[in-house]
């Protein structure tokens, strides 16, 4: 599509829409419309991310004080428990896939809905169902295992609500189960006429790869828990030692899942990255085909390094340097990602509106992550600084400062699309800049104060370790207003923004296409693709660098 | 509070400063990275930014040769991190021979520790500068994991089998032991102190510990207490494998594979006796499971040991040979053992 | 997986064809490969089981062979025969949906379902008398001899994998009598019978696991008796 192509911004009349086409609670709680479920999981993760920042907030507020003497220990414990529990099963991994590849993915591929929309539907309703188990395990009494339910402490000693909590992931499992299903079978059937795969947007293949490890690796967190719930309940013993079992084993069978879980966490926020980088650098993805193969690199790698989280359990030596080898290769397609990202700036026309300042935010900070993740799967350094901070510190750039600034990058650039409103820029671009401040000033100490050896999970600590832990919690104070203020200004646009244009960016993708907010069908006429992905001028044109 | 800001932990064993240098190498590397990559966006923003809004920059097209280096050069500096951590994981996992023996147990929420002449401690590590010290762990219940940051050093306790770590300290001094794997309510107050001594101090500590017999005396004790010598004895009436000499050896087990008898072995076939049966022998032995707690069956485990080491016939067997430390000088403590020893 | 409901617009199949695919053939695709993924996320999932299963019987092979012989060998392969006469006339009712045959698709459906609950019959004839033999896990369990713990896993392991997979048998029951109900109310035609395929497909991939479940547990203790 060349540069004359490109929709002129201009407003729309109101019209008929998603929103618009029923108002009863029932027009929303039995739509098929992935729009819509769209929606009904960002109300719903919504909730889950503020009560698991909630928890957070409180386990940052015991740690001003090396004493543990704001919470009883045995409260600490839940509330670390449960911030992993919500925001790893309820926040993170629903996240991206589930609000913004539930409602685009049908749009950039040019179909009208998923290949199954009432099994996207049922995908809510598991999903909520297993939220309230969870939330009925929190509120009576909560859980103290830790959010990775490490055998024999969940089998035979904690005395916690272990049960609810577990069928409350292991249903939430099958909603994620069947929303990975769905984006497969609806990639690789629902394409419109000429989008072939290598016109797919990178937000596409990143999703493709995602639900990969939705297919392959939820089933095995689900059996897994399953076996730790038989063995709670029923004392049939899989990992009990009495039996000659091997409590190890499940933390192998955990972490074969886990660990993929975090590019279910990382990987769609590295596809809202490779739309925003191109559309406010209007250029095509430098390197789309590294990028997109980088995605499925990353998913299948993924699979083979769970062993990385045993380097002192007493697994093998010989285990953990295979491990520690594969985890090292990781490595390398995370790197290509960012080298063709910041490549994809070069000679373009950047753009500094809101969602690419969250798109600077992602690449610094999965930056520091990835490289601080070579420190862990270095076997030398991962022996003292495994359960520490420091791997608190490392996953939660890649997590938080990973996935949650893609996550809200996404929300801001596609709210015109999804709202039909503008954010107010000023605002959002402060807040941007508040995250990304209280981010690092919260987790940037965690790596001093893990190197120095502070385990994880300690409800007191020796003293020397404050000042730095206050620096934690004072970040974590700004870092909580940075994302107090999107929910209020969304909220606020909704009404009062101003009216978004079709196409307020000048991208390229099909979703743009539609009118804001799309009408129920997303296109009137199936559209017929002829142009490459993000192909801003003709492909013949380019000049080509390396 | 506290307004002190230390940057970085004590260094006091022979590991700490390999595992730090190859930190220091990683922190070299990573903020070279991490500011090209910030340097390079920032340049970018400034030097093209939208100066008109309906400009379409230039097309440009990766090449191969570019995505090829970096690719590979990332590739190469990673296997230098992977080689030089390897190298240190090996070392770590290799004890050296000549190593104090320390025995320990984790139950929540204490670390209980014995001394191979059998002193005993709780939640504190007394030990020589020096001299490598090697620890073998199990726990009583949950997974715990002793961590000790001075010395870079930390393994998983898991119920049901034998860690073994080492360490060798080099700087007198009081460090943290920290439980490092959740273990329950008290995870945070199971915590101690490693004591490095000096080698007088250390021999005057260990000295003054008055009565407690080495534990592999104890285990022989144990041994005849539930009559294990009626079954495991060097004659024909034997129902059981002869015990002398097994430890590091290789044993042909019933269904044809072979292992080495090491610590974790011989746990197993106290507790599970059928699981790897010895070729030529039925499976008549009853179960300790519950029956003998865990020091015991470490007591149990070090008699076993004892009896598979050449004996210098002195109250030191737990002590590798051509250790310089002389005899506790506690003549009570002459192990029981000794008369199940050949010469 | 696939979805029928009455919509307007369809070439072959009138009402069958959903409004958000473009053609039959795309919305049979799209059925049959969710399908497919599907017994993907299922093999997955007795995954744990099976490699649970390995390792410990790895670590612990005389304990599992003695384990094995409490297993009846008889019911096991009656309901091993059972099983894969099922998956016969699951195929049959497949064959006869594509073709049209009404009378011939009822036949089969219900000979499936009668199928599969005489296997949980049996199954559960087998349940009980484990349970009285002592051999269900827990503070209950009794077992002679030195292979006790042993035994408790492959006890522990035998009813999660069986149970599992009868839990499987119940939804796959209850999906054929879903598919009963429709085709007794003639929804199915030559033109539209991916809810028979896709169905079909998971009842074979049910028996498959049983047809792995087998050896592993009823028959590697053989040669000790």
């Amino acid at each position: 599509m060349s540069a004359e192509l490109i929709p002129r911004a201009e407003p729309s009349p109101p019209r008929a829409s998603y929103l618009n086409a029923g108002y009863g609670v029932k027009s929303w709680l039995l739509t098929r419309d992935h729009k819509r479920i769209a929606l009904l999981y960002m109300i719903s993760i919504t909730f889950f991310f503020f009560l698991g920042g909630l928890f957070a907030l409180l386990i940052r507020l015991e740690l001003l004080t090396p004493e543990g003497d704001l919470l009883q220990a045995e409260t600490y414990n839940k509330l670390f428990t449960m911030h992993g529990i919500v925001m790893v099963f309820f926040f993170l991994i629903p996240s991206i896939p589930a609000v913004l590849g539930n409602f685009f993915i049908p749009m950039m591929i040019g179909a009208k809905d998923l290949a199954f929309p009432r099994l996207n539907l049922l995908s809510w309703y598991i999903f909520v169902v297993g939220g309230l188990f969870t939330l009925w395990a929190i509120v009576h009494g909560g859980v103290d295992t830790g959010w990775t339910f490490y055998t024999p402490y969940s089998t035979a000693f904690s005395s916690s609500r272990v049960i609810p909590a577990a069928v409350g992931i292991f249903i939430t499992g099958f909603s994620s189960i069947l929303t990975g299903l769905n984006f497969i079978v609806t990639i690789h059937t629902m394409r419109a006429p000429g989008m072939t795969w290598f016109r797919l947007p990178l937000f596409v293949w990143s999703h493709y790869a995602t639900s990969m490890i939705f297919v392959l690796g939820t089933p095995v967190i689900a059996v897994t828990i399953l076996l730790v719930a038989l063995e709670r309940i029923l004392h049939l013993g899989f990992f009990d030692p009495a039996l000659g079992g091997d409590p190890v084993l499940f933390q192998h069978l955990f972490w074969f899942y886990s660990h993929p879980a975090v590019y279910i966490m990382v990987l769609p926020a590295m596809g809202v990255v490779s739309e925003i980088v191109p559309t406010f650098s209007r250029k095509r993805v430098f390197g789309y085909e590294f990028v997109a193969f980088a995605s499925i690199a990353i998913a299948v790698l993924g699979f083979l390094v769970w062993g990385h989280h045993l380097f002192v359990s007493g697994q093998s030596v010989y285990a953990g340097l295979i491990f520690s080898f594969l985890s090292f290769l990781v490595a390398i397609p995370s790197a290509v990602k960012v080298f063709n990202w910041t490549a994809t700036m070069y000679k373009g026309s950047i753009s500094y509106r809101t969602p690419m300042l969250y798109a600077f935010g992602f690449i610094g900070l999965f930056t520091i992550g990835g490289l601080t993740g070579l420190f862990v799967a270095s076997l030398g350094i991962d022996v003292h600084v495994h359960d520490t901070y420091f791997v608190i510190a490392h996953f939660h750039y890649i997590m938080v400062g990973g996935a949650i600034m893609g996550y809200l990058g996404g929300i801001h650039y596609w709210w015109p699309k999804i709202s039909g409103k503008m954010y107010p820029e000023g605002l959002a671009k402060f807040a941007a800049f508040v995250v990304f401040v209280g981010f690092n000033l919260t987790f940037f100490p965690q790596f001093i104060v893990g190197y120095l050896g502070m385990p994880r999970r300690y409800h007191a600590y020796p003293p020397e370790f404050q000042v730095l832990n206050v620096m934690s919690t004072a970040g974590a104070s700004i870092l909580g207003l940075g994302y107090v203020l999107p929910l209020a200004y969304l909220i606020w646009s909704m009404r009062y923004g101003k009216d978004a244009v079709d196409n307020p960016w000048r991208a390229t993708g099909l979703e743009w296409q539609t009118p804001s907010p799309p009408p129920t069908e997303n296109f009137p006429v199936t559209p017929v693709v002829t142009w490459e992905a993000y192909e801003y001028r003709p492909r013949e044109e380019a000049q080509v660098i390396g | 509070m506290r307004t002190d800001l230390p940057l970085f932990p004590d260094r006091a064993s022979t590991i700490a400063s390999q595992v730090d240098a190859l930190y220091f190498y990683l922190i070299t590397v990573s903020a070279f990275f991490a500011l090209l990559i910030a340097v390079l966006l920032i340049v970018f923003a400034i030097k093209f930014r939208r100066r008109s809004e309906n400009e379409i920059p230039p097309a440009i097209e990766g090449g191969l040769a570019l995505e090829i280096a970096w690719s590979v050069i990332p590739l190469c500096i990673a296997m230098t991190f992977f080689f030089w951590g390897a190298k240190i994981y090996f070392r770590m996992n290799r004890p050296p021979d000549d190593a104090l023996q320390v025995f320990v147990v984790g139950k929540q929420w204490m670390w209980k520790l014995q001394h191979a002449d059998g002193m005993r401690e709780i939640n504190e590590l007394h030990v020589p500068v020096g001299r490598p010290v090697q620890l073998t762990m199990t726990s009583e219940d949950v997974i715990h994991s002793f961590f000790v940051p001075a010395f870079r050093m930390k393994r998983d306790v898991v119920p049901g089998r034998y860690a073994t770590v080492w360490f060798e300290a080099t700087r007198p001094g009081r460090y943290h032991i920290f439980c490092s794997q959740y273990c329950g309510t008290n995870h945070a107050k199971m915590i101690g102190w490693v004591e490095v001594l000096e080698p007088n101090a250390y021999q005057n500590w260990i000295s003054g510990g008055g009565g407690s017999e080495s534990l592999a005396s104890a285990g022989a004790k144990l041994f005849q207490q539930h009559a294990c010598n009626s079954c495991h004895r060097p004659d024909s009436l034997a129902r059981g494998p002869n015990l002398e000499g097994l430890f590091g050896r290789q044993v042909k087990l019933a269904d044809g594979r072979t292992l080495v008898a090491d610590e974790t072995y011989i746990r197993e076939s106290i507790v599970n006796p059928t699981a790897k049966m010895v070729e030529g022998f039925q499976p008549i032995m009853p179960t300790f499971q519950g029956l003998i707690s865990e020091e015991g069956i470490l007591q149990l485990v070090a008699y076993i040991k004892s009896l598979s080491k050449p004996s210098p016939g002195s109250g030191t067997e737990m002590l590798p040979p051509g250790n310089t430390m002389p005899a506790p000088n506690r003549p009570g403590t002459e192990p029981g053992s000794g008369k199940e020893r050949k010469p | 997986m696939a979805e029928p409901e009455p919509l307007p617009a369809a070439e072959h199949a009138p009402g069958r064809l959903q409004h958000h695919f473009r053609s039959m053939e795309q919305q049979r695709d799209a059925s049959s490969l969710g399908m497919w993924v599907f017994l993907v996320t299922e093999i997955l999932f007795f995954g744990g089981f099976f490699l649970t299963y390995t390792i410990y019987r790895w670590q612990f092979p005389r304990g599992f062979a003695h384990a094995s012989v409490h297993m009846d060998i008889v019911l096991g392969t009656i309901n091993t025969a059972v099983l894969i006469v099922s998956s016969l006339t699951m195929a049959m009712a497949v064959h006869s949906a594509a073709t049209g045959r009404r009378k011939p698709l009822l036949g089969f459906l219900s000979a499936t379902i009668v199928l599969g609950f005489v296997f949980l019959g049996i199954k559960a004839v087998e349940y009980t008398d484990h349970i009285r033999h002592h051999l269900l896990p827990g503070p209950g369990f009794q077992y002679p001899g030195g292979d006790g713990p042993a035994a408790q896993l492959f006890f522990s392991l035998y009813f999660g994998m069986t149970g599992l997979h009868a839990l499987h048998m119940i939804i796959g029951i209850g999906i054929v009598t879903m598919l009963l109900y429709m085709a007794y109310r003639g929804r199915f035609s030559p033109g539209y019978y991916s809810p028979v395929e896709v169905s079909g497909l998971y009842w074979h991939f049910v028996d498959i696991v049983w047809i792995f479940l087998f050896p592993l547990l009823y028959l590697i203790g053989r040669h000790l008796k």
